[in-house]
C-alpha cells in the first residue's frame, strides 16, 4: 500500500531456533513432573494409592447416600430450606449488585469520575472484600452476629459485592468511548450521560455477571449455612452427623436439582438479553 | 473585528498535547483563525494528522485548547465551566466517523438522545421525554428517511443508516451549527453522496452551519461553500472550491508522500483532480 514504508529485513534461516524451541518446551515438562515427585514426597502423597481408593470410595457413597423410602418424610423440610437459603443467596447478590454498579460507574475509567484518588480507593475497596474468602468472612460475622440467617447473608453480601465491583469495573472500563463522547457533545449531563449510554451499553454484561453470581452463591451458601447454622447447610449437617446418610444424600440430590434448574433458567435469562 | 454579531469565530487557536513526563508534547494545532456564517458549509481538509479532528472537537471544547479562543454567538465559551457549557454544547451538534450511537438502543432512543441537553437531570437519565419530542424524533427520522426503523437497534442498521440516525440525532438538538468528523470516511460511495447531499440540504434549508472534515477531495470539492485547508495544525487554505486549484491541493498534502503521488498523477491526467484519485485517497487510510 504505501511505496515509502522501510523495508523490514528478513532474518537469517536458522534451523537451530527450532531444536531450542522443543528443548525449552521438554525442560518445562521434566521441571513439573520433579516438582510433583517432590512435594509428593515432603507430604506422603501416593498417587498410586489415591487413585486406587476412588473406586472404593464411590462405592461406599453409593451405599450409605442412596435416599431410602424413610428419608423421603423429611422432603418437604428439606424443598423449604433449599428454597429459603437459595433465596437468600438471590437477595443478597442482587443487593450487592445494585452497590456494586454504583461504585464501578463511579470507579471506571469510561465513565467514572475524574478524581483520580476516589476510583483508586474503589478499586482497592472492591480488592479488599473480594480477597477475604466467605469462608472467613463468615467466621468473623458469625463472633459479632452469632448464628443465624443474617449472618450468612451478609457473608455472602460482603464477598459477592466486591467480586461484582470488580466484574463491574471491567465491564465498564471496556464500554466504547465515541457513544459517551457523542452524548457529552449533545450536553448532556453526566447522570443522563451513566442511565442513557453507559448503563444501556454495559448492561447485557452486567446482568450475565449478577447471575453467574446469583449460582455461584446458592452453592456456597450452602457451605455457609454448615457454619451459621440456617438453611439447607445445616439440614445436611444434622443429617450427616447423626448418621443418617441417606437423608444426607437426599439434600445433596436436591441441592443439585436446584442449581441445574437455577442455572438453566440464568442461561435462557442471559440469551433473551443480548 | 467585531465577533458580537458573527456565529462563531475562532482566533489564534492552539493545542499542545502534553506528554506523560510533563514535557511540553506535540502541537497539533497552531494560531488557527476561522470563522464561521449562518448556512454554510465548510469543509476542513488535510493529511491524516493534521489536526483536523482535534480543530473540531476544539470548537465545542471535547478537546480543551490550550492557546486561543471559540466564540459562539458573541459569546466567549473558551473558559466556559462545565455546566456553563451545556447550553453552548445543545446548540453545537457533532456526528462521527464510527456513528457513535448508543448501539443497544433502538434509533429512535438514538434521536431522543439529541433532546438531552434540553432535559434535567432526572427526565434525561430516566428518558421520560415529551410527546412532542417524540413526535418530533419521528419525523426527522423520517425526514432521513429511516421511518420504518424506528424501532430496530442501532447495530441492526447498516453503516449508511446509522449515519443518517447520527444526523437526526444531531437535527433533533436544533442546533446553529453541526460539527461532521469524518462523517463519510466509513461508507461506500452511494451512502458517502447520500449523507454528504443531506447535509448541503440541511445547510441550505434550515441555515445549520456545516464544519466537515473529509478525507475525500473530490467530496469537499463538489459540495462545500469553502474549503480549509490543515497542513501539520496549521492553517494554509481557506477559500472557495474554486479557488482551491490543484496547486493548493498539493501545498495542503505537501509532505505526504503517499498523498503527493495521487494528486500529482491526478493533475497531470486531466488537469485537475480527479475522482478516482481522491477516492484512491481515501482508501490509503
Amino acid at each position: 500500500m504505501s511505496a515509502g514504508a522501510a523495508v523490514v529485513e528478513r532474518p537469517s534461516v536458522d534451523l537451530a531456533w527450532f531444536r531450542r524451541k522443543q528443548l525449552r518446551a521438554l525442560a518445562v515438562v521434566v521441571a513439573a513432573v520433579l516438582v510433583f515427585q517432590g512435594c509428593s514426597m515432603i507430604c506422603n502423597f501416593s498417587l498410586a494409592y489415591a487413585i486406587t481408593s476412588i473406586p472404593a470410595a464411590f462405592v461406599w457413597m453409593f451405599q450409605n447416600f442412596i435416599p431410602t423410602a424413610e428419608s423421603f418424610q423429611y422432603f418437604s423440610i428439606i424443598i423449604e430450606q433449599t428454597v429459603s437459603t437459595a433465596l437468600d443467596s438471590v437477595a443478597a447478590t442482587v443487593i450487592a449488585a445494585v452497590v456494586g454498579i454504583v461504585l464501578a460507574v463511579l470507579g471506571s475509567s469510561s465513565i467514572g469520575v475524574e478524581f483520580a484518588p476516589v476510583r483508586a480507593v474503589i478499586r482497592a475497596v472492591a480488592s479488599v472484600f473480594r480477597n477475604i474468602p466467605m469462608i472467613a468472612w463468615a467466621l468473623l460475622l458469625l463472633l459479632s452476629f452469632k448464628q443465624n440467617e443474617f449472618t450468612g447473608f451478609l457473608a455472602l453480601f460482603l464477598t459477592t459485592f466486591g467480586q461484582l465491583t470488580r466484574f463491574f469495573l471491567d465491564t465498564f472500563d471496556e464500554i466504547p468511548g465515541g457513544p459517551i463522547e457523542a452524548l457529552r457533545a449533545t450536553g448532556a449531563s453526566y447522570w443522563q450521560i451513566v442511565f442513557q449510554a453507559g448503563i444501556p451499553l454495559a448492561v447485557a454484561d452486567l446482568m450475565s455477571w449478577m447471575l453467574y453470581m446469583v449460582e455461584t452463591n446458592i452453592r456456597s451458601a450452602t457451605l455457609i449455612g454448615l457454619l451459621t447454622g440456617t438453611g439447607i447447610g445445616f439440614v445436611f449437617n444434622l443429617y450427616y452427623t447423626s448418621f443418617r446418610y441417606d437423608t444426607a444424600g437426599l439434600v445433596i440430590i436436591v441441592t443439585i436439582v436446584f442449581v441445574l434448574v437455577i442455572e438453566a433458567v440464568s442461561n435462557k435469562a442471559r440469551r433473551s438479553m443480548i | 473585528m467585531d465577533t458580537s454579531t458573527q456565529l462563531l469565530v475562532v482566533t489564534g487557536l492552539g493545542k499542545a498535547y502534553q506528554t506523560r513526563n510533563g514535557d511540553k508534547g506535540q502541537r497539533a494545532l497552531r494560531d488557527v483563525d476561522f470563522t464561521a456564517e449562518p448556512g454554510e458549509l465548510i469543509t476542513v481538509i488535510g493529511p491524516s494528522g493534521a489536526g483536523k479532528s482535534t480543530f473540531l472537537r476544539c470548537i465545542n471544547r471535547l478537546i480543551e485548547p490550550t492557546d486561543g479562543t471559540v466564540t459562539f454567538c458573541g459569546q466567549d465559551i473558551t473558559h466556559l465551566s462545565r455546566g456553563q457549557l451545556r447550553p453552548v454544547h445543545r446548540q453545537i451538534a457533532m456526528i462521527f466517523q464510527n456513528y457513535n450511537l448508543v448501539y443497544r438502543l433502538t434509533a429512535i432512543q438514538n434521536v431522543l438522545h439529541g433532546r438531552l441537553g434540553y432535559k434535567n437531570v432526572l427526565a434525561g437519565s430516566l428518558g421520560l421525554y415529551t410527546e412532542e419530542e417524540k413526535i418530533h424524533a419521528f419525523e426527522l427520522l423520517d425526514e432521513v428517511g429511516l421511518g420504518e426503523f424506528a424501532y430496530r437497534r442501532a447495530d441492526q442498521l447498516s453503516g449508511g443508516q446509522k449515519q443518517r440516525v447520527g444526523i437526526a440525532r444531531a437535527l433533533m438538538q436544533e442546533p446553529k451549527i453541526m460539527l461532521c468528523d469524518e462523517p463519510i470516511a466509513s461508507l461506500d460511495p452511494k451512502s458517502s453522496r447520500m449523507v454528504m447531499e443531506q447535509l448541503r440540504r440541511l445547510s441550505r434549508s434550515r441555515g445549520i452551519t456545516c464544519i466537515v472534515n473529509l478525507h475525500q477531495v473530490d467530496f469537499a470539492l463538489e459540495f462545500s461553500d469553502r474549503i480549509v485547508g490543515l497542513r501539520a495544525g496549521e492553517k494554509v487554505f481557506d477559500g472557495s472550491p474554486a479557488e482551491c486549484t490543484p496547486d493548493v491541493i498539493r501545498g495542503i498534502y505537501e509532505g505526504d508522500a503517499e498523498a503527493m503521488v495521487d494528486v500529482a498523477v491526478g493533475v497531470e491526467k486531466n488537469g485537475q483532480v480527479a475522482t478516482p484519485v481522491a477516492a484512491a485517497m481515501g482508501e490509503a487510510r
